[in-house]
């Protein structure tokens, strides 16, 4: 991909196109060294609130090496999109504090029959129960033929729904997951 | 949007209705502002508060929640009455020739063919006078008395400006004055758009109201321009991506999903390919069997084989008649008849209608698995009596509750790559910059481990037929966390023998040698790579097309319809603005709506049609061809056209004991839901900076209204329905006024959305108080026109 620019490469470029203009470049130079996205890495994204689909630049630090967690540390319109030209909304401009928020969840969750609060539950575990509950509701559930005798293979007892906040591809695999169980009910957003 | 964002600077006048697109899409409204100032565009806005995109605008309307057929059906009106219509565009690129069966009628607000006791139409006096060769009949002088030219003139005969003034509450001069604007594009030469949202579509007839707005564009000759179409704002990042991607009637790029009485692969391409309607017309559906096999060649593999009618029979079949959609699956789940409910993302206790009966019905599931950012009012529907006892007094202990909850920490946007399709079509790839926190991980993969384990269960356990699960290909690299480019070249399809990606749909075969996961996308990873993360800013035609930017649906075309930008001979209605041109035996500018090497008389300019031509006349919608006004099923007033059928006959309701309607003597006032600019839907209230701005749910009313129930601002008000309340600060404004409708004067009440009992900030679900009351067509609820009153606290 081509999406990754080093920031001090298109600082040297800026510095470049400045020095045409004549102006000193110490103090901008200087000024670069503290910027906190001096460092940063670039990556393109998309925002993921209304259907404008603006472009947005989103840096971060952290190498990505093993044990390295890369967080983003800031948030910018992309000026090179012909929606957005580097602007952003209100919401679109606090993204950040989106990504990087202490209300994330971060564990799986877990609520018992009749429980009063969530507990926390290992991947492994939430993944094979999920499965097994999946797995006897269709069984219970499932129809392979009407009351007419035609080939149905169908599910109505479970129901799928979102997908207008996920990207096409996970949209597309959920569409596998649905009819490899053969459920008929699946909803979005759109619909709302 | 039949055309994009960057192509509303090219408009003479743009409608904004239905929307508020300065406030909740400020981004792409820069290009209505462009338009403004570069082409001295007018812009007209007709909502029931005047918002910021109204104060920005050169004419605006106040109208009544629930009264926009009235209020386009008069722009039709005022189009014909006029002549301020595109004749030859009308002749040339409508089904305005089109003769219909005689028996067709329209009376007291019912079409031909109502059925009381079914409580809908049967449709068979709808149709075309048909030859003897299965086309339709048409007569291009328009004044056959049959004509939908002049069945058009005679339904919207009724829709005078003194009509619409007492059905909307506005003036019959203002309603004029903003018609006079919108139908100066009626001629070749000049553009109007129309940008709308979702004070069009949650309606209880909301597609009719969007068919009303079509019809208008096409009689000013609007559709297929630069600077013209209907143009959906839409609400949320990737809800084009996911409508593209199917629902429960439909599979991926819109083909119809399965149904019991086709029985076969033979009989569902019959079933679901359209015939001609007339000899010139491509009728593009037709290869509906091309995308059908090359769809379940993607899904079902080597196990897709001619002699298993490449796996048909293992897709669901619905019954016929039946509907699965939101509305239904919800009443079911609330009579105790749905067993789980997997949502990815989705909030339906805050973002369904009735919150109430969302929660109730969740707790009749035997389980249920959310994968989301943040805890939601779903996944804690079960606590609703702790976190929001006095909005949901039905609400039991979490003892009583039996569902099982599994809530998933998923990664966000900035953590996954894929492609997002905005309301303009576009395709736009991103890619992850940083990893989810703690354990959470991409939807991917969470989608794929559930997938693999059920499936493994299948394998080693008896069960329900295991056919379906088992069959189904799950071929990628990396089975538990799929590279999701490795899935976006799956979607474009590919050459089954070669592994070759295909270019385009024009590939695909029905005979089991290409596969394909959505045709729609056809073009969007092809042997040259990854067409939606191309960057490019060439913008060749000079009207903002971009077409080296992203990639764009269909084809990469960037304008739909754009044949009919010009004549029947391919002579363009305004040269200046032509997206494409018919050159040396070929089309330059856009990519053709059309067949590429097919000279401008070859075919009828709305290829996707089996008529060739637009539909002035729709005859597939539940409620009729032509758009009538209905009043909301809660309403302050009978129907002035026909008090006798006041509301949309067929709009969808229910009869729960959750459901019921409020009227008019018990709920005085019309309530509109609105967003805020600072806030995005339900997500933003976790956000600091956007819950600092609008920390606090409020009750928008005018002075008019604070008068006559003798409130100030700040004081705390209880705003309810029939089916529940909320509470907050009362915030009086100059935005809305009293409206006289059928001489009875009408308030309005505004109630921003966003808040709920989880999130930095919390307050009321404007759910509790929306009904459940859909439209036919579409499934929407009615979130715009519902009945409240107030109580000071």
């Amino acid at each position: 991909m081509t999406d990754r620019i080093s920031r001090r490469t298109l600082l040297k470029a800026g510095a470049a196109a400045a020095t045409t203009f004549g102006f000193s470049l110490e103090p901008a130079r200087a000024a670069a060294k503290h910027l906190k996205i001096a460092h940063t890495t670039q990556t393109q994204s998309i925002c993921p609130y209304c259907a404008v689909g603006c472009s947005v630049i989103l840096h971060t630090l952290g190498d990505k090496a093993h044990n390295v967690k890369s967080s983003v540390v800031h948030v910018e319109g992309d000026p090179n999109s012909p929606v957005n030209r580097g602007t952003l909304c209100p919401k679109g401009i606090s993204l950040k504090q989106f990504i990087v928020n202490e209300r994330r969840l971060t564990k799986p969750r877990y609520r018992a029959p009749g429980a009063t609060e969530f507990a926390e539950i290992e991947w492994d575990e939430a993944i094979s129960k999920m499965a097994r509950r999946i797995k006897d509701s269709r069984d219970q559930g499932f129809e392979e033929r009407d009351d007419q005798g035609r080939m149905v293979n169908r599910l109505d007892n479970v129901a799928i729904i979102g997908g207008c906040t996920d990207t096409n591809e996970i949209n597309y695999l959920i569409s596998k997951f649905r009819f490899a169980l053969g459920v008929l009910t699946y909803e979005n957003q759109a619909r709302l | 949007m039949t055309n994009g964002w960057t192509d509303v600077r090219n408009a003479d006048v743009v409608l904004i209705m239905g929307g508020n697109p300065a406030e909740n899409h400020p981004v792409g409204f820069r290009f209505a502002m462009q338009a403004k100032k570069n082409r001295k565009a007018k812009l007209v806005c007709v909502d029931p508060r005047f918002t910021r995109t109204a104060a920005v605008s050169d004419k605006y309307v106040q109208m009544r929640s629930g009264s926009d057929i009235a209020f386009l059906g008069g722009l039709i009106h005022h189009s014909l009455e006029t002549g301020q219509y595109h004749e030859e565009y009308v002749r040339e690129h409508t089904n305005a020739s089109f003769l219909v069966d005689d028996e067709f009628g329209f009376e007291d607000g019912l079409f031909s063919g109502w059925d009381s006791e079914a409580g809908k139409y049967d449709k068979s006096s709808w149709g075309y006078q048909k030859d003897g060769r299965g086309y339709a009949r048409i007569d291009k002088t328009l004044e056959n008395p049959r004509s939908v030219f002049q069945l058009l003139r005679r339904h919207y005969s009724r829709y005078t400006p003194e009509a619409v003034a007492n059905i909307c509450g506005c003036s019959a001069e203002e309603f004029t004055e903003a018609a006079k604007i919108v139908c100066s594009t009626g001629v070749a030469g000049r553009s109007g758009t129309i940008l709308y949202a979702l004070g069009w579509t949650q309606h209880s007839h909301s597609v009719q109201l969007i068919h009303t707005a079509a019809m208008l564009q096409l009689l000013l000759g609007n559709v297929g321009m630069p600077g013209g179409g209907i143009n959906a704002q839409r609400g949320h990042s990737n809800i084009q991506g996911a409508t593209d991607m199917g629902a429960w009637d439909k599979l991926p790029g819109y083909l119809n999903a399965p149904r019991a009485d086709w029985r076969t692969l033979a009989e569902y391409n019959r079933g679901t390919s359209p015939q001609a309607l007339r000899p010139d017309s491509l009728n593009y559906w037709s290869n509906t069997p091309k995308f059908m096999t090359s769809l379940l060649k993607a899904y079902y593999g080597a196990n897709a084989k001619r002699e298993n009618d490449f796996g048909y029979g293992y897709m669901p079949k619905h019954a016929e008649g039946a509907n699965h959609g939101w509305g239904y699956l919800f009443d079911k789940m609330y009579a105790g008849d749905v067993s789980g409910l997997i949502a990815f993302g989705m909030n339906p206790v805050a973002n369904g209608p009735n919150s109430k009966k969302m929660i109730a019905a969740l707790g009749k599931l035997d389980w249920l698995i959310v994968a989301e950012n943040f805890e939601t009012e779903t996944a804690a529907f079960w606590d609703a009596k702790k976190l929001a006892g006095e909005y949901y007094p039905s609400a039991v202990d979490p003892s009583e509750i039996q569902t099982e909850v599994f809530l998933l920490p998923a990664a966000c946007f900035a953590e996954k790559d894929g492609a997002f399709v905005n309301s303009s079509r576009w395709l736009q790839w991103k890619s992850a910059a940083a990893d989810p926190p703690g354990e959470a991980l991409p939807d991917q993969e969470i989608v794929a481990r559930l997938f693999l384990e059920v499936r493994r269960l299948y394998e080693e356990e008896a069960g329900a037929n295991p056919e379906p699960v088992l069959s189904m290909q799950w071929p990628y690299g990396n089975q538990v966390r799929p590279d999701l480019a490795e899935v976006a070249k799956e979607i474009n399809g590919r050459q089954v023998a070669t592994g070759d990606q295909v270019s385009g749909f024009g590939e695909l075969k029905d005979d089991g040698s290409t596969l394909c996961g959505n045709w729609l996308y056809s073009g969007s990873y092809t042997e040259d790579g990854n067409q939606m993360a191309r960057r490019g800013q060439n913008d060749s035609t000079g009207l903002g097309l971009y077409a080296d930017w992203a990639w764009s649906w269909p084809a990469n075309r960037r304008v739909l319809y754009n044949r009919a930008s010009a004549d029947a001979d391919g002579k363009p209605w305004d040269a200046t603005r032509a997206p494409i041109q018919w050159r040396d035996g070929r089309y330059v500018g856009d990519v053709p709506d059309y067949k590429a090497d097919a000279p401008p008389d070859a075919n009828g300019a709305f290829i996707m049609l089996p008529e060739g031509v637009a539909r002035l006349y729709a005859p597939g919608l539940v409620e009729g061809p032509f758009p009538e006004h209905y009043e909301p099923a809660e309403s302050p007033v009978e129907n002035a056209l026909h008090p006798a059928v006041s509301s949309n006959p067929t709009a969808i309701r229910f009869n729960s004991d959750a459901d019921s309607l409020g009227d008019a003597a018990e709920y005085p006032y019309v309530a509109v839901t609105y967003r805020l600019t600072e806030h995005y839907h339900y997500w933003t209230k976790h956000v600091a900076s956007s819950s600092t701005l609008q920390s606090t749910f409020f009750v928008e009313i005018s002075q008019d209204l604070a008068e006559e129930e003798g409130l100030k601002a700040g004081d705390q008000i209880r705003v309810s329905s029939a089916r529940g309340h909320a509470e907050g600060p009362v915030l009086i404004t100059k935005r809305m006024r009293k409206l006289t409708v059928s001489g009875k004067p009408v308030f309005q009440v505004g109630l921003p959305i966003h808040w709920g009992f989880l999130g930095r900030v919390k307050g009321p679900l404007v759910n509790n108080l929306t009904p459940s009351v859909m439209d036919p067509n579409s499934g929407t609820p009615e979130y715009k026109g519902f009945l409240v009153k107030l109580e000071k606290l």
